[in-house]
């Protein structure tokens, strides 16, 4: 028994030893195995070597700290020109930047590859709660900010509190810094605090609710998209609500500042080639993804404008001077 | 009967020769890894978690290997709170405040197989309890806001103070040194850093493996090269191990006592392993009073956190399971593990995959009995590193400990952080200060903070935020808060009031 878990084990050590060969591309996760990030690098890698986009299997290393601060600094000043490096980012990493939470580092120290798929942002309330729209929830606050408390899965001034803070802006209310919420650990406990009565609303990604939606236990009021999600059509946007919001949380990759205009290029051709994939529409069905790609130049502008406009929330909200 | 079913159902999944030998393999690989000190459960799982995907195991396969891995730490944890007095990980650390002068008085053995049958007792227990009550319980956490988050956490420390006899005053401080470590890090509401001189690497906060290593293994060198190893801890006399029937039999109240408590506090997401098991113990303490003998060396003192914290790992796979909630550091890994592998934990999950729930209940049952046998009868293996001289026996931990922490981040930070912990246990130690209080202060304390000031938050700044936690329903009292904040009063002054009445001030030998 021991013998067979050995060669097994053996096996695994022998593979990530031949990742870590000449000229292998490496994929960094800014955190622990299991989490969003860890799946980005591992779900694509896995399918550009598959689809044969790379010659040897790209190698995943994990270097947490610091919300991902710390992969970003490592990248900026120590592999700031190594043209086989990606590193999986997602809405966080655009947050904490504007934010001034990554020490200093700004969005700008890095080139953002693309982004090839999203969890749509949610706006959800219990089943038995009396607001039953968008609309009736956000009309309560601007009534009495202090009647409604939003949980959520990121810290205050993380993604999840600004996408409340977003509608409500949207909605021509200023005064947001009175708008109350509590910032848990994940998803999960944001709804338990939500069902449980200790606050009115929670506000998280759709991936984190559809457990909850199943069971009866909640009312999704809005998903924070362009158009409705395949798969969850009786649930309305906040455009078609009235509010101009759109706010997923995007999964994709940054390379380092210092490589040429060619491998960058290069980077975001392979990236398109992983977002048309089968394996990959697969594995975004898998994870509750909704189809969100966005690659090379475009991209990159577009992440401009999410660092500006979340700046100015932030600042707002007095999370930055 | 339904559960009957089912359970035929898990075991028809999980008595397959191959999961089986997972089982087994995941049980000896977390004994090891909770036996090390630097590496804790939640390591153990996380560093599992790639060589379980390269091996492409299927969702069964993997849960029933990382919860066997889960179980084994849990177990494992003990061994070298013990034998060196150096907790193998953060919910073993009470175990070390009996468990070690155990040893030292020649039982070894006996606090071994003590804590050996609590563990199983515990986690049997606790399996049992989420087989029949999961679906139930998950509506427990319904219950608990961070008001009532708040007040349990302050009816622990509260109680704190009693935990070193010998000078409450003492035990104070250093649980306030705990706590100020506690506040390094992000601040939890604003996410602005706190005490972190710039340093990305101290924005997380201080892990409690790196304190846990620094100021038990890392100061017990020093005091090894201080007295060129005479007085050194380690190194402990033991006979011959028996199976000591007598003091089982007498800790039985103990152990079910200490699992429905370590249980229910494994339930609550908020509150996990480690709080079980000092709640336990001081639950205990309590119980037995003054002449209990608590922190002398009795096998009391060893049964009840161990049966504890085993039983709240298993308590906090009813969150994880019924509602996605982790419970503890390990359940979040294990959590991702489930997300990963395409299964969303949450209150349908009983019923949309029976066949996970209940071939990793039956995988459980099997682990507990595998887990016996390995820390029972073979409990002599884990003895013989006693027999290591301790000039060998102390850096070869320490050098573990450090791959260990190295592990964590992969960063030299932590080993530097490792050895100022290693300085500031030894000053700690040299002035008699205990230490298990400043680990309790930081393990504990950045979960009281953010409980407080959330319930601020929801109540607007309103001190009656403890007690309304239901702000838009100002008619509902909370009692559970009540009732905690009472018992946190009381727990906290009636020792002072009562102590001059009732009891002489005890002498200790500590």
């Amino acid at each position: 028994m021991k013998y067979f878990n050995f060669k097994a084990l053996s096996v695994s050590v022998a593979l990530s030893v031949g990742a870590t060969s000449a000229m292998a591309a490496e994929c960094i996760a800014p955190a622990n195995p299991g989490g969003g990030w860890d799946f980005t690098c591992r779900q694509i890698g896995k399918i550009l070597f598959d689809i044969g986009q790379v010659d040897a299997p790209v190698q995943v290393t994990n270097l947490a700290g610091a919300g991902g601060g710390l992969a970003f600094s490592t990248v900026v000043n120590e592999r700031n020109d190594d043209a086989d490096l990606i590193v999986a980012a997602s809405s966080a990493t655009t947050t904490r930047l504007a934010q001034n939470a990554y020490g200093g580092a700004t969005a700008d120290q890095v080139r953002f590859v693309g982004a090839i798929g999203a969890d749509p942002g949610v706006i959800v309330v219990a089943a038995d709660s009396p607001y039953q729209s968008l609309n009736e929830l956000i009309d309560a606050i601007i009534a009495d900010p202090s009647s409604v408390a939003f949980a959520g899965g990121s810290a205050v001034g993380g993604f999840d509190h600004l996408k409340p803070l977003q509608v409500l802006t949207a909605a021509g209310f200023t005064d947001i810094t009175a708008v109350r919420y509590i910032g848990v650990d994940g998803g999960a406990d944001a709804i338990t605090q939500t069902v449980g009565g200790f606050t009115q609303a929670m506000t998280g990604d759709m991936s984190e609710v559809v457990g909850f939606l199943d069971s009866g236990d909640i009312r999704v009021l809005a998903v924070l998209t362009e158009a409705r999600v395949p798969g969850f059509e009786d649930i309305p946007t906040a455009m078609e609500q009235g509010y101009d919001v759109v706010a997923v949380n995007w999964r994709g990759l940054y390379v380092p500042k210092g490589i040429s205009d060619e491998d960058f290029n290069l980077w975001a051709e392979r990236l398109q080639a992983v977002a048309d994939s089968a394996e990959w529409q697969q594995a975004m069905t898998d994870n509750g993804l909704a189809p969100f790609t966005k690659v090379g130049d475009d991209f990159q502008s577009w992440i401009d404008s999410v660092v500006a406009s979340t700046e100015e929330l932030s600042r707002e909200i007095g999370v930055i001077q | 009967m339904e559960i009957l079913d089912n359970l035929a159902l898990g075991f028809s999944i999980a008595l397959s020769p191959w999961t089986l030998m997972l089982a087994v393999l995941g049980c000896f690989i977390g004994t090891i890894v909770g036996a090390l000190p630097g590496l804790g459960p939640s390591n153990g799982v996380a560093i599992m978690i790639p060589i379980t995907f390269s091996m492409g195991l299927d969702a069964v396969s993997a849960l029933v290997l990382l919860t066997s891995i889960y179980y084994g730490a849990m177990y494992g944890g003990r061994i070298s709170s013990i034998l060196l007095n150096i907790p193998g990980d953060e919910p073993a650390l009470m175990t070390t405040l009996d468990g070690y002068p155990m040893a030292k008085n020649g039982r070894a053995g006996d606090a071994l197989v003590i804590s050996g049958v609590a563990s199983f007792v515990g986690a049997l227990l606790a399996t049992i309890g989420l087989m029949l009550l999961a679906p139930l319980l998950s509506r427990v956490a319904y219950q608990f806001g961070p008001g009532e988050y708040f007040a349990l956490y302050l009816l622990a420390f509260a109680t704190l103070g009693g935990i070193s006899s010998n000078n409450q005053a003492k035990a104070a401080l250093a649980s306030c040194i705990g706590l100020m470590i506690a506040m390094i890090g992000l601040d939890p509401n604003s996410g602005l850093p706190r005490l972190t001189g710039g340093n990305l690497h101290l924005y997380d906060g201080i892990d409690f493996l790196v304190a846990i290593v620094g100021l038990f293994a890392v100061s017990e060198i020093f005091f090894f090269i201080e007295s060129h190893g005479k007085s050194s801890a380690a190194g402990v006399k033991i006979d011959k191990v028996r199976v000591p029937w007598r003091d089982i039999w007498s800790t039985r109240w103990t152990m079910l006592r200490s699992s429905f408590l370590g249980f229910f506090a494994g339930v609550l997401p908020g509150a996990g392993a480690s709080l079980g098991s000092f709640m336990t113990y001081m639950m205990e303490k309590s119980i037995a009073g003054d002449k209990g003998g608590f922190g002398t060396g009795v096998p009391k003192g060893v049964a009840a956190p161990e049966a504890g914290n085993n039983a709240a790992a298993g308590g906090a796979l009813v969150p994880m399971l019924t509602l996605g909630v982790p419970g503890s550091g390990t359940t979040a890994v294990l959590l991702a593990v489930l997300v990963t592998l395409n299964i969303t934990p949450g209150p349908t999950l009983f019923t949309d995959r029976p066949d996970v729930v209940w071939g990793l209940i039956a995988a459980l049952l099997i682990a507990n009995f595998v887990l016996l046998i390995m820390n029972v009868p073979m409990v002599k293996v884990f003895v013989k590193v006693l027999q290591v001289p301790p000039a060998i026996l102390l850096p070869g931990v320490t050098m573990i400990s450090f791959v260990g922490i190295y592990s964590l981040t992969g960063s030299y930070f932590d080993l530097l952080l490792v050895v100022g912990f290693g300085v500031l246990g030894y000053l700690l130690r040299k002035l008699d200060i205990p230490t298990v209080p400043v680990i309790l202060g930081i393990l504990l304390g950045h979960q009281m903070e953010k409980q407080l000031r959330d319930a601020m938050v929801l109540s607007d700044g309103s001190a009656w935020g403890l007690i309304y936690t239901r702000p838009t329903q100002p008619e509902d009292i909370s009692y559970i808060a009540t009732g905690l904040l009472i018992a946190a009063v009381l727990g906290f002054f009636a020792p002072i009031l009562l102590r001059r009445f009732i009891t002489k001030p005890q002498r200790v030998s500590d």
